[in-house]
């Protein structure tokens, strides 16, 4: 087998308890973002675009819609016959099977699938974040500074610190503390959960975590601060782009509303480095003589008879006549019925709203959900965000 | 199930009248419907009626088909088992490349050879339809038919090129003429032909053999009398798309959405080459109505009753009306278009304005900046 200088194990397991009903059957990753993509294809097409061409990504919440979206990894040119894409649940051994414990935990678990490759950095992703990053200059600022490992962070607002791991630098960039979700943060560095390691001294700190019974088995958690307390070569690489934690539907729906602003930090349409996914295969969208739409994104498949404004259609998606949809994000297949007012919600996989309901509010409350597949009958009004 | 059926798409000697469209590609390859290239019809209908073994018998031009069909893999046609074929002249030498159809299948015999299907559908790829050849393959077993003409019952003036042809009482065809022909009958042949295989090389071997070379016009116009052909109307939409006239009313027929979603989705979905691009972005000034949009554009202007292909860029205070812009497009700040099909790639300045009529659009070539 060919050597492989760099792989990524890309962690897909998460639950994302805070987004509700929208992650009732499928993994964070698995969630719809932009139009025409899941979450989990922002980290799969920079892996692709920056020559990681092997991948092992770690699931375990509700796979099966992930891994069918996945399948042999061929939307992003990653069905390779040496390395590509590699999906790896946990899985039963002689002694018996568990769960992955803990994000250190899971690549642990797997310390025998990235033998197999024989690399010298493993960069350990999350399959949760919306950014486009070159991970080769990840990598050569590492190599540069001879880390053990090197950890990507972006510049918060002070206020928002506190939700973060917090990581101070000296001026050579070199780690000197590390906060996880501190409560008086005393830098606004915060990690993008974007870690380049040397194999080897990854490997070494696994081992001794999992030997650790107190330890959570959590990277922010326990590696980190226990590689820093070490005295361990650890390194800031700062990000400059657009980064965003989808975590909870107000985020969700605010990374979907910024790609609507008149310069998007997030660029979708560059062309030197495409964002790849499953194509649905819908022809080409129509809008109706009576339509309009502004501000927007549609996708293929749609159909729009309705007022459109600042909202995002996702593929196969038909607003009826009369309707007026503002502010929203409205997922694949879904339909609103004619003379429906859909404003600052988010409708789920092919949900029905009726004709002539009322979903969300312009006033500046939560934002409405409707769940996928979820049905709302002719003339309701659905203003609060859905219970669990 | 596997049908026992292969598919055979023809572009040998394909007709057509399309200028400056085929100047750079067959006609197989001509964008239509906003994302899709004309063979796409005929080949997604193949797929999508289990046929698992495709040909496409390539002529003239075809560098965008090998681009575009690749390994087959949008079509799931990369198998392990057949799939998808493309098979260029294999010709003694330079004067052979200008025969007929049969001598090319001859050339490649062993294709149809070693294949273990019963039966073949042979057709071309300027037809726009949305067809289950599983039912065409039934009807021509119930009627114990020597050869299954699809046809469609089409009345009124038309702009595209097609054969005519009379059927009998019993749906037999009694007489078909080639386009320029005179015969008065409503019927048109959509140039799919369902036959065994075993017919199929015999009528290559026997026509050859009698210096004759041309599939339809010697292997079944001058058999009518002694083979059962028979005619299996279709009932679905029909887009026949070889002339310029033709290409602009079909494509400005899609924007009636009843033929968009019988054309697109019934009965199977029309698949075509993956670009990724991402969705199409509706800006502040954009006002589009009566339209297909593909993914990737980005509008700021006017478009009313127009088809707008993957990545095309309308600035603002541009207004483009019954028009057609394919793949890359760019009309600038205040152009104007009406009755214009602009080819890949080209460019209307800022300001600039052209008109063309409905019957004969205005075309601009691929690349060109106006």
């Amino acid at each position: 087998m060919r050597r492989n200088e760099c792989i990524a194990m890309l962690l897909a397991g998460g639950e994302g308890r805070r987004l509700g009903v929208l992650t009732k059957d499928l993994a964070k990753p698995a969630v719809h973002f932009g139009g025409k993509y899941r979450i989990i294809d922002f980290t799969l097409s920079n892996c692709v675009n920056s020559g990681i061409e092997t991948v092992g990504v770690l699931t375990q919440y509700q796979p099966l819609v992930l891994n069918q979206y996945l399948g042999i990894g061929s939307p992003w040119g990653l069905d390779r016959r040496d390395g590509g894409m590699h999906v790896l649940p946990p899985y039963v051994r002689q002694k018996g099977g568990v769960w992955y414990k803990g994000t250190a935990n899971a690549i642990y678990q797997n310390i025998g699938f990235i033998e197999r490759y024989d690399p010298e950095y493993v960069l350990v992703i999350s399959g949760d974040h919306i950014y486009k990053m070159n991970y080769e200059r990840l990598l050569h600022a590492h190599k540069k500074n001879r880390a053990d490992a090197t950890i990507a962070v972006i510049s918060v607002p002070w206020e928002d610190a506190g939700r973060f791991g917090i990581l101070s630098a000296d001026e050579d960039g070199r780690i000197v503390e590390f906060a996880e979700k501190p409560s008086q943060p005393k830098s606004n560095l915060a990690s993008m959960g974007v870690y380049m390691f040397s194999w080897p001294a990854l490997r070494e700190a696994l081992v001794r975590d999992e030997a650790d019974s107190r330890s959570s088995n959590d990277f922010g958690k326990d590696v980190i601060p226990r590689l820093l307390a070490e005295g361990s070569r650890l390194y800031a690489y700062r990000f400059g782009g657009y980064w965003k934690d989808v975590g909870t539907i107000e985020s969700l729906w605010e990374a979907n509303m910024d790609l609507l602003e008149d310069d998007p930090g997030l660029h979708l349409d560059d062309r030197t480095w495409r964002i790849y996914s499953v194509n649905p295969n819908q022809p080409a969208h129509y809008l109706s003589p009576l339509a309009s739409v502004r501000n927007s994104l549609v996708s293929e498949g749609c159909v729009v008879e309705g007022r459109v404004n600042r909202s995002v259609l996702f593929h196969g998606v038909k607003t009826g006549e009369g309707s007026h949809v503002e502010d929203s994000v409205i997922m694949p297949g879904a339909v609103i019925g004619p003379g429906a007012r859909v404003i600052r919600a988010i409708v789920g996989e092919h949900a029905v709203v009726a004709g002539e309901c009322r979903v969300g509010s312009a006033d500046s409350g939560p934002i409405a959900v409707v769940a996928s597949g979820e049905h709302i009958a002719a003339e309701n009004t659905l203003e609060e965000a859905n219970p669990l | 199930m596997k049908l026992p059926l292969m598919g055979v798409i023809n572009l040998i000697h394909e007709t057509e009248e399309m200028g400056a469209l085929t100047a750079g590609r067959c006609l197989a390859t001509v964008p239509f419907g906003g994302r899709y290239r004309l063979i796409d019809f005929v080949l997604s209908s193949m797929v999508n009626s289990g046929i698992s073994n495709v040909s496409v018998f390539a002529h003239t031009k075809f560098r965008s088909l090998m681009d575009h069909l690749g390994s087959g893999s949008n079509w799931d046609l990369h198998r392990k088992q057949q799939g998808l074929f493309v098979l260029p002249p294999a010709i003694e030498d330079q004067t052979d490349f200008g025969k007929g159809d049969l001598y090319h299948f001859w050339r490649h015999r062993d294709y149809f050879k070693r294949s273990e299907h019963e039966y073949v559908v042979i057709a071309r790829s300027h037809i726009v339809c949305n067809i289950d050849f599983g039912a065409v393959l039934a009807f021509h077993q119930a009627r114990g038919a020597d050869i299954t003409v699809v046809c469609k019952r089409w009345p009124g003036a038309r702009t595209g090129l097609v054969r005519k042809a009379r059927l009998d009482e019993s749906g037999r065809i009694t007489e078909m003429q080639d386009h320029f022909g005179r015969l008065a009958s409503e019927v048109v042949s959509m140039e799919m032909y369902v036959l065994g295989k075993e017919l199929l090389v015999d009528l290559v071997e026997t026509s050859l053999a009698q210096g004759k070379d041309h599939f339809v016009r010697h292997a079944v116009l001058s058999r009518l009398g002694e083979l059962n052909v028979s005619a299996y109307l279709h009932e679905g939409y029909l887009g026949v798309v070889n002339s310029i006239p033709a290409y602009y009313r079909h494509s400005m027929e899609l924007l009636d959405q009843q033929v968009w979603k019988e054309l697109f989705f019934e009965p199977g979905s029309v698949l075509t080459k993956v670009k990724d691009e991402p969705p199409t972005r509706y800006r502040s000034r954009a006002a589009v109505v009566q339209s297909l949009v593909a993914n990737g554009c980005e509008i700021d202007g006017e478009v009313y009753n127009s088809i707008l292909f993957r990545g095309v860029k309308i600035r603002k205070g541009a207004v483009v009306r019954n028009s057609i812009v394919m793949q890359n497009g760019i009309v600038g700040e205040g152009g104007m278009l009406e009755n214009c099909i602009l080819d890949k790639e080209a460019e209307i300045r800022p300001l600039q304005q052209l008109k063309g009529s409905p019957d004969m659009p205005f075309l601009a070539a691929k690349r060109h900046v106006i």
